[in-house]
Parts: C-alpha cells; structure tokens; sequence
C-alpha cells in the first residue's frame, strides 16, 4: 500500500465515494420514480473501477457496459451532466439521448456504456488499434462481468487485441452472478483467468474489493501495453451489493442475505478508509471531509438535472448522420 | 484520362488513391493482406502501404466491424472488409446496434467514419450462405448508408465518397460484376451518396434498379426499345440515403414504374421505392408499381433452380410489358 504515493492513495479513495454517492443519489431518485428506464447500480464494485481508471489519463480510452455510471466517474466523468443524462434532459451527456445504459463522454476517453453484453469489448480493440496504428503511447481499457465472458465477441475481440498486439486491457468484473443466475452455473471454470492462456495473453486475479490490489495490477498492465507489450486480462473478484436492475428490483432472492451480508463486510470504501487511517495516511476527520464535500456535489447536480430542460421535439433527428459534403439527399 | 477499367479494378484504385490522400486511412479484413482479398479487391494494397494499414484479421466478424468502429470514434476512417455480404449477419450487432446509434445516443460527440464493404449477390452458385442481397436489412437501420454500385465509374465514385463521408457506409460489391469492364477517370473523383443515375431516358415507363439489376434492366430497355417502346431507367446507385426525388419526377413523367431487385420481394426495398413513389406521384399513375424480385425463398444452389430465382432481362421486360397493358388516363 506504501508503494503508491499519498496523492494516489487519497486519489483512489475519492474516486471511489465519488462513484459511491452518485450511485446512492441514483438509486433514491429510481425508488422516487425520479428516472425514466432502466438502472444498473454499481455500488460495491468500486474499488475496480477507481482502481484502474487512476492508472490512465484522459486520452487513454475505455469502453463499458451496461453497468457503467462508475467506469465514467472513475474515468473522470462530471456529475452535473451525468445526472442530467440520467434524467433524459438536454443538458446531459448525450443530450438525454443516450440514458443510463449509454452514457458516454469523449472528453475524458469514454467510449460509451453499452446495453450489449461484451459489445464494448470489441470497440475497445478498435480503439487499441488506432493507439498503435498512431503510436501515440495511449492505450484503451475494456471493462466487462463474468457473464460477458461467455459472449462471441469478447473471446473475438481478446483474441483479435492478442493477434494485432494491440495496447488493451481486458478488465473482468466476475461479480459472481450473470444478471440472477450465479456463475457456477454458466461455466465450468471458477477463474476467468483461466482464459487468457486460450488467448496467448498474461492475466491476473486480484481482489476487487481492495483498491491498492487492482491499482496495482493496473499499472503494470497499462505500463505493458503502453511499451509495446500487448494486451493482458485482470479478473477482479467483486461482488454487486444492490440488484441487477435498481436497487431491489423485484425483490428477487437468488443470493442468500448472509451472501451478500459477507461481501458487504468488505466493502471497498469502509475497509480502505480504515487501512488509510491505520497507515497514518489520513485521519477520519479527512475522510469524513471527502464525503461532505461530494455530497454537496452530488446536492447540486440532482438541482441541476432537475432544472434542466427536457430536449426538445426538434432535437429528434438531429445527430442521427454527422452532415458531410458528400452526404446527398437525406431523406 | 479515362481508360477501361474492371468494377474490381475501379474499387482498388479508390481505396488506393484515398490511402495516398489521407494517412488516417486504413483497411482490415479476411484474407485482404497478401492475399489480396478473395475477390481481388484489395490486390497490390498491403504491398504498397505495408501490413500497418492493411491488415489481415482473424476471421471474427464481429471484431472487425467493432475494431472499425472503435479506430473510426478514435479519429481513422476504417475500411473494413465482410468478405460476404452473408457474414454480416455475423456481425449484426456491432453494425446496427453499434456503429449505426453511436453517434445519436452519445448526442451528436462521436463521429464514425467508417466504411464497410462487402461482397453480395446471387449467379454464383454460391448456395444460400454466400448469395444473399440483404440491403434491406441495411436500409432500415437510422445510421447507415447504404452504396450498391452497378458499373465500374460509379464503383470508384462511390467507394471514395463511402471513405470521405463521416458516417458508417456500406459498401456492397456485386459479385457478379467484378470482371465488368467501363470508362473510369484516372484522377480521383466522387460520385455523391444520394445521387441516382439515369441510366438511360425514356417515356413510356420507369424502371429502377441497382446492383447487377440496373444492367439488366437497361438491357430490357434495349430489348423493348426494338419494339417501340420507351423506358427510362433509374439506378439510385446509394439505397440509403435513397434519391425519391429523381425517381418521382421520373413517376411524374412516365406514369408507370417498375422495381427490380435480386432480394426477395417480401419486404424488400421495393416495397419501399413503391410505397414512396404513391406517397408522391399517386395521381401520376397509370397502373399499380409492379416489382420484380426473387421468390421468398432461401438462395438455391443448383444453376437450374438460381436460373429461375433470379430475375432477368425476360422477366423484368415482361413486368414492363404488364405495366403498359393498362390503359393510360
């Protein structure tokens, strides 16, 4: 834990209670019928996120999924419009076009949520190949679950980065469940690991609940592609504290309260804050001061996005094409 | 200078000359390095601008396409390469779900210049997987345009305007027309997307027609021409955006219209060319759009069955013939 200066340490701690509060604001406005469509919450998985986004810079790319509000604000992504989106306002993102399962910012290299299981992983290697084809030393980062282990395109797109030896981090967020069912029972593996052999690339496990580890792991990752070295996987073993959707969903039971009782001893936030403060790094009193002035944050984005107009009728076909010279007769 | 060049020969030198005009330009696909492309169409290109900017795949469509669009929102402008026009269905999630809707749903950020070529198209024998003329599917989709060129001029006019323009296109080579030989410009030039061909005047009845079935439709022309009868013909040469314009003047003009294609006729794009021309020259009509098609059938693999799935010249003056038997107003 030492090994990373004081800055990264108190920097992976804000990542994560900034994604933390976002998603706690997110899921009370979903429960007050607040926000239109569907909401996958990434509470509990943060340390993954923060921990491999504090290892890039704004032009290094990543790709999401579904699950992605923390990918975006781990990657640097400003609450005013992200809540907006999450609203559908015109002052979002993606000008309330995109929503939850699409937010995006190509400001701080997010290359989008994806409704598509594993669908990210393939433009992530897209973007790899235009780090390397410019050899501009960035490099682009894939975050999936363990489900999406299980879908044609990631094995092609992994496969593909390994090929071409593209600069791409495949990140596997095995939370433990694809959507209800548990993992056990869509694969005969326990490690996603296990399949970076089949793809001729180097691949950890590290405890996604401990930041420091997945920091750690990330760098050396990044610091590879970024020489030159190829793609590599890390399985973060994590798990998802709320639903798959929202916070209860349905009141759906496919995991037992001590299960998720258990994971949530460790979680990602509490246990790091007391490994700071044993560390003399920092002291509660710095700690308590990161959330209260978030919370204010977030206070002000939920104002925002609630003042913000809705888009309008006219905004209806606009960015459907990108208009061109050659773009003829639309109709 | 013009001199005769092959539909294949025409898409190669596009892709070639806009390579040398803009080193963002870039070409992944199957077998399209040393090999040259099954078809030939990237012949010659790795050996001139090096295995970096044309690039050998593994055979993962979906890959491909997403690699193409992941360079294209990176700032390249990819050309990417389905061998056939069948394998997209590989890979219809990155087209339709992804390049098609990245720009809309990330509010207008993200540009994706990005061009998909591929091989369609029936006569080969090639059975139901390697002959299918799926531009329909491709049409419907908010995102996309969509280029089938009939002739090696348009071939290269288009090819280079798909790699210039700033949305995802798809390019569909015909595989029957490779060898087909026509006057094409030597300098660089770009036939504009949304812009149909006249392929030839006339004033008794219009037909339209893209792909291998524009040739054989101003050949019917010719046909009844013979005959007396007079018969313009219309190529849209870009099904999305299509040119309605020209075509419902033509409506306007010649009374009676009709649609040729090599997809099936159920919810092919001539339903749509026929809805749109009695959305705008219903009161022009003199009989109902006929459309000539293939049957609703997966693409056969003997030459006696593909014979007679396809349409052809017969066919389509027949469809003309049927049009004319009603009397005018």
């Amino acid at each position: 834990m030492t090994q990373f200066d004081r800055d990264v340490q108190l920097d992976l701690h804000r990542r994560m209670v900034r994604i933390r509060l976002f998603e706690e604001a997110a899921g009370q406005l979903d429960e007050a019928a607040k926000l239109p469509g569907f909401l996958h919450l990434y509470v509990g998985q943060e340390a993954v996120a923060s921990g491999v986004c504090a290892a890039l810079t704004d032009d290094d790319q990543i790709t999401s999924n579904h699950r992605g509000h923390g990918h975006l604000v781990a990657k640097g992504g400003q609450f005013n419009q992200m809540m907006a989106e999450l609203m559908g306002k015109s002052t979002g993102y993606c000008k309330g076009k995109g929503g939850s399962m699409h937010i995006s910012s190509l400001d701080v290299g997010m290359l989008g949520a994806n409704g598509i299981v594993g669908a990210g992983s393939t433009i992530a290697v897209g973007a790899g190949f235009a780090n390397k084809y410019r050899n501009n030393g960035h490099v682009s980062a894939t975050f999936f679950g363990d489900g999406a282990s299980n879908i044609g395109a990631l094995h092609e797109a992994a496969n593909m980065a390994a090929a071409l030896q593209l600069p791409t981090l495949f990140i596997c967020e095995n939370n433990e469940y694809g959507e209800f069912t548990p993992r056990d029972q869509t694969m005969a593996i326990t490690d996603i690991v296990d399949r970076a052999a089949g793809y001729g690339i180097p691949g950890v496990i590290v405890d996604g609940m401990d930041v420091v580890a997945v920091h750690e792991a990330a760098v050396e990752a990044v610091d590879r592609a970024r020489r030159g070295d190829g793609p590599s996987l890390i399985e973060a073993k994590t798990y998802r504290f709320y639903n798959h959707h929202g916070v209860q969903n349905l009141g759906l039971k496919y995991r037992t309260d001590d299960e998720v009782e258990q994971w949530k001893q460790r979680d990602p936030i509490f246990t790091y804050e007391d490994r700071l403060i044993a560390a003399d790094t920092a002291t509660r009193d710095d700690v308590d001061a990161v959330w209260e002035e978030l919370r204010a944050d977030i206070a002000a984005a939920i104002e925002f996005a609630e003042s913000s107009p809705a888009p309008e009728a006219d905004q209806l076909l606009v960015d459907v094409y990108t208009s061109t010279d050659t773009a003829g007769v639309a109709r | 200078m013009s001199r005769r060049l092959a539909y294949v020969q025409a898409f190669n030198e596009a892709v070639r000359q806009e390579m040398d005009n803009d080193p963002d330009v870039f070409c992944a696909g199957e077998d399209i390095g040393a090999f040259g492309g099954v078809f030939g169409t990237f012949t010659g290109l790795q050996k001139e601008f090096g295995v970096e900017r044309v690039v050998d795949t593994p055979i993962s469509e979906q890959a491909i396409i997403g690699l193409g669009v992941g360079a294209a929102v990176s700032g390249l402008r990819p050309i990417v390469d389905i061998m056939f026009m069948d394998f997209i269905c590989v890979a219809f999630d990155q087209i339709v779900n992804q390049a098609a809707k990245i720009k809309y749903m990330f509010g207008g950020a993200a540009t994706v210049p990005l061009t998909i070529t591929t091989g369609g198209g029936g006569g080969l024998s090639a059975a139901g997987q390697h002959s299918q003329s799926l531009e329909a599917l491709l049409c419907h989709i908010p995102g996309l345009k969509v280029v089938h060129p009939s002739n090696p001029y348009d071939m290269k006019g288009l090819m280079a305007a798909c790699i210039r323009e700033d949305n995802p296109t798809v390019m569909i080579k015909h595989k029957r027309l490779l060898g087909m030989k026509g006057e094409v410009p030597e300098d660089p030039y770009v036939v504009p997307l949304g812009t149909a061909n006249v392929v030839r005047e006339g004033t008794d009845a219009t037909v339209v027609a893209w792909g291998r079935m524009a040739n054989e439709a101003a050949d019917a022309a010719e046909q009844l021409h013979n005959d007396g009868i007079s018969v313009e013909v219309i190529d849209p040469r870009t099904l999305q955006p299509l040119d309605t314009e020209t075509i419902t003047e033509s409506a306007h003009k010649t009374n009676r219209v009709v649609v040729v294609h090599e997809a099936v006729r159920f919810g092919g794009l001539g339903a749509e060319v026929a809805a749109q021309v009695q959305e705008h020259a219903f009161d022009y009509l003199d009989a109902p759009v006929a459309r000539v098609a293939a049957p609703f059938s997966p693409v056969p693999f003997s030459p006696a069955l593909e014979r007679h799935y396809l349409p052809d010249v017969d066919r389509i003056s027949a469809a003309i013939r049927g049009a004319l038997e009603r009397p005018g107003a």
